[in-house]
């Protein structure tokens, strides 16, 4: 069994994948967050109610989620070279990434903000808060347990957009399935790239629901 | 302290406009209790909103405390907003935040050093009994108590104004009793101005000082509660009077009766006046509906009695020179 396992490789690959993972996953919830924000406020009927700048969001945002995740890590090749230099390894796989799994993130933001009764934001308006203040001390603090759900079903999305990264050069247990497991019919390479990548994401729907548990108060 | 001048409010939708307040007018004074009230869609929710703005009147001008809120700026507005206080039927309190934080939210957003914040937060979780839930959050609290955190948090800011959006609408009657008794304690020893709207007859008779009946976006009737209650001009406050209230029968109005509504008020309400003013004429009376009860306090008594056997018209006549109030009821018996 597990003959052609070279477990440092395995161990790299892990480690490629986490760091796709992690660098991918900061820059999503720090670009889709305000993206989702900036959906919910110019909505109909929200605080700052802008019809075009929502239609203008909105297109973007679902042509970015319309199209196949392959297709975008090849479509943004020469974006990803001018943006880190390379569109090899860990580096290369980050922009792609991002720009597949961002708007994706911010309409689940979007959605976690609408749940917040709109009561809420009445009665800060009514105590003299500005809209930034609503939204940063009020809005996203109470949409937080939708919010990190959101992130945590992003994060989940995220595994499996490296694993296909890794066709396009970026490393990790993606490129290991594909390459050993795959092209060389190396049956155990492949067995072993799955169960990493199922207790991956596991191990990432559990934190994800301690912590909206330990964030929730309702 | 808050005055309303022809203030319109209009929705327009798909299915056309709506005008949801239609100039209205309104004057209260510092320190009053006045409740708006009207039926599902009167306009009452517009009315009090356009008080703080959250609704912009289409016309009309709002002023607070001499302040012509429509005329502000939005910076000025928020620094007008936090010297009103509002609270609201659902409560609307912040769920992700403790009780304490609830109550020293609008402190922080004014951006209060946090000594002061502290300070008063904790003076008014004592002033409304809360100490010892400051570290909870709200869903660990019944409706009564979240609704004094949201009067808590009104009031943090040391408002003059206290705007009760259906306040005690989703309470029980024993808690409504509660939270009025509060309200009235803030009214009566902060000398603070009430403005509250309900569809709650009960809790105008309590405690407000005047009223105003709204219907369709306009108000029809308004006076000093006593007056508006017991003798109610407008047909839209007659029946919102008569809901709940006993109507007699009147199948069981003697034959030849002549039948009054005899209003007291004040300490003669108490007093046998029916009584001594019957044996002096030698009329018989028999009481047809009744309530005794006080109106912001002050206590009154709306008898229907029908009058036989003697000079109903004399008894009448002393009823009213004793200060009892005489109405004629429709339908004198055949």
């Amino acid at each position: 069994m597990f003959d052609n396992v070279d477990w440092s490789e395995i161990g790299r690959a892990t480690v490629d994948t986490l760091l796709m993972l992690g660098g991918s996953l900061v820059l999503t919830v720090i670009l889709g967050v305000p993206l989702g924000v900036l959906l919910y406020l110019s909505g109909k009927g929200r605080l700052a109610a802008n019809p075009v700048l929502n239609a203008v969001l909105s297109f973007v945002v679902n042509v970015l989620r319309s199209v196949p995740f392959i297709i975008l890590l090849i479509v943004m090749l020469p974006v990803t070279v001018l943006l880190v230099g390379t569109s090899l390894g860990v580096a290369g796989a980050i922009p792609p990434l991002v720009v597949g799994a961002a708007p994706f993130y911010a309409r689940l933001v979007e959605t976690a903000l609408r749940e917040v009764d709109k009561g809420v934001v009445e009665a800060t308006q009514a105590m003299g808060g500005s809209t930034f203040q609503i939204v940063t001390r009020a809005l996203l603090p109470e949409a937080l347990p939708g919010v990190i759900a959101g992130a945590t079903v992003t994060a989940i999305a995220l595994v499996s957009y490296t694993a296909m990264a890794g066709v396009v050069g970026a490393g990790g247990l993606g490129d290991l399935a594909v390459r050993f497991g795959y092209q060389r019919f190396q049956t155990d390479v492949m067995v072993v790239t799955v169960v990493l990548l199922l207790v991956l994401v596991q191990i990432l729907q559990m934190i994800g629901d301690r912590v909206v548990a330990a964030v929730s108060h309702r | 302290m808050i005055r309303l001048e022809g203030v319109t409010r209009r929705y327009r939708s798909a299915a056309g406009e709506r005008v949801a307040l239609d100039s209205a007018d309104l004057h209260v004074a510092k320190g009053e209790v006045f409740g708006v009230v009207g039926r599902s869609g009167a306009g009452k929710s517009t009315l009090i909103r356009t008080i703080n703005r959250l609704e912009t009147p289409d016309a009309g001008k709002v002023f607070v405390d001499g302040q012509e809120i429509t005329a502000l700026n939005p910076a000025e507005l928020r620094a007008a907003r936090r010297r009103i206080g509002m609270i609201f039927q659902h409560f609307n309190l912040l769920n992700a935040k403790t009780i304490a934080q609830n109550v020293a939210f609008p402190l922080r957003l004014e951006g209060r050093p946090e000594a002061e914040v502290k300070a008063r937060t904790a003076e008014l979780l004592e002033r409304l009994g809360l100490s010892e839930h400051a570290n909870k959050h709200p869903a660990q609290l019944s409706g009564g108590q979240k609704q004094r955190v949201g009067i808590a948090r009104a009031l943090a800011c040391g408002p003059g104004v206290l705007l009760c959006d259906e306040a005690t609408s989703a309470l029980d009657p024993e808690t409504t009793e509660e939270i009025l008794t509060l309200l009235d304690g803030l009214n009566r020893d902060l000398g603070l101005t009430i403005v509250l709207i309900t569809h709650q007859m009960e809790v105008v008779r309590r405690v407000c000082d005047r009223v105003a009946v709204l219907k369709d976006g306009r108000i029809v009737e308004q006076g000093a509660t006593a007056d508006v209650f017991l003798h109610p001009q407008h047909p839209v406050t007659r029946a919102m009077l008569a809901e709940g209230e006993e109507a007699f029968d009147a199948s069981v109005v003697p034959a030849g009766a002549r039948l009054a509504k005899l209003t007291f008020r004040g300490a003669s309400t108490y007093e046998p006046e029916l009584s001594r003013v019957a044996r002096s004429v030698g009329v018989d009376y028999s009481i047809l509906s009744g309530r005794i009860s006080r109106i912001r306090g002050e206590p009154y008594g709306q008898l229907v009695v029908a009058f036989t056997g003697g000079d109903a018209e004399a008894a009448v006549a002393q009823l009213t020179a004793r200060g009892v109030s005489v109405e004629s009821v429709l339908g004198e018996a055949a």
